[in-house]
């Protein structure tokens, strides 16, 4: 199962001792502070884990892949994350099967 | 923006607990989303944006400096998705600033 907000309110709550509603509080403001960073362009960086950073792309030309007629993939914003060396050598470390984490999505 | 920014804004809105606290929940939430992807785990955070782990087969490299022969060892690295509330929140401020460097707070 995936992790989700409220296993890591449960997690505050358990090791840190807050109650329940302020562990959601934080956990809820963690993620829409780095949202809000993010909508007014700036990028975010959380050492240890990781880069959370924005690129301009311009148009280009696409396909529908369904009907294969060509459409402009218009200009766009979008957020694209660095992991940071720390993340990405323990990450390379886990052994576990892929069918597994296929199961899962 | 830094982690250390981070608690700062989130501490701005949870006036009643102590920043320490918050300064605590925000190095717990990023190790338990370290440790979640180390394990294989999948995080979702809804319309923020799912990581999980990306397989990558081994594969017969080179080094381009010495020409080399090098084979890469199978691994996994971290991927992420945003959601499409941080996609459309992002995606509005196409071609606005952005701010890649930290501000002094």
């Amino acid at each position: 199962m995936a992790i989700t907000k409220a296993d890591i309110a449960e997690h505050l709550f358990s090791s840190l001792g807050l109650n329940k509603r302020e562990a959601k509080e934080v956990v809820e403001l963690f993620f829409e502070e780095i949202r809000q960073a993010l909508e007014s362009g700036e990028m975010v960086k959380l050492s240890g884990f990781g880069n959370f950073m924005l690129r301009d792309k311009c148009e280009r030309p696409g396909r529908n892949p369904k009907t294969g007629k060509e459409v402009p993939v218009t200009a766009r914003r979008v957020v694209t994350f660095r992991a940071g060396q720390k993340l990405k050598s323990r990450v390379e470390k886990y052994a576990g099967n892929e069918s597994q984490e296929d199961q899962d999505t | 923006m830094v982690k250390s920014q981070l608690a700062n804004k989130i501490s701005d809105k949870l006036p009643h607990l102590p920043m320490k606290a918050i300064e605590m929940c925000v190095h717990e939430t990023i190790d338990l989303l370290s440790d979640a992807l180390s394990a294989g785990r999948r995080i979702e955070i809804r319309g923020f944006g799912s990581l999980k782990l990306n397989f990558r087969a081994p594969r017969n490299a080179h080094n381009p400096k010495t020409g080399e022969k090098v084979a890469t060892i199978a691994k996994y690295t971290p991927a992420f998705k945003p959601g499409k509330d941080l996609r459309d929140r992002v995606n509005a401020q196409y071609g606005q600033p952005m701010i890649a460097e930290t501000l002094d707070d």
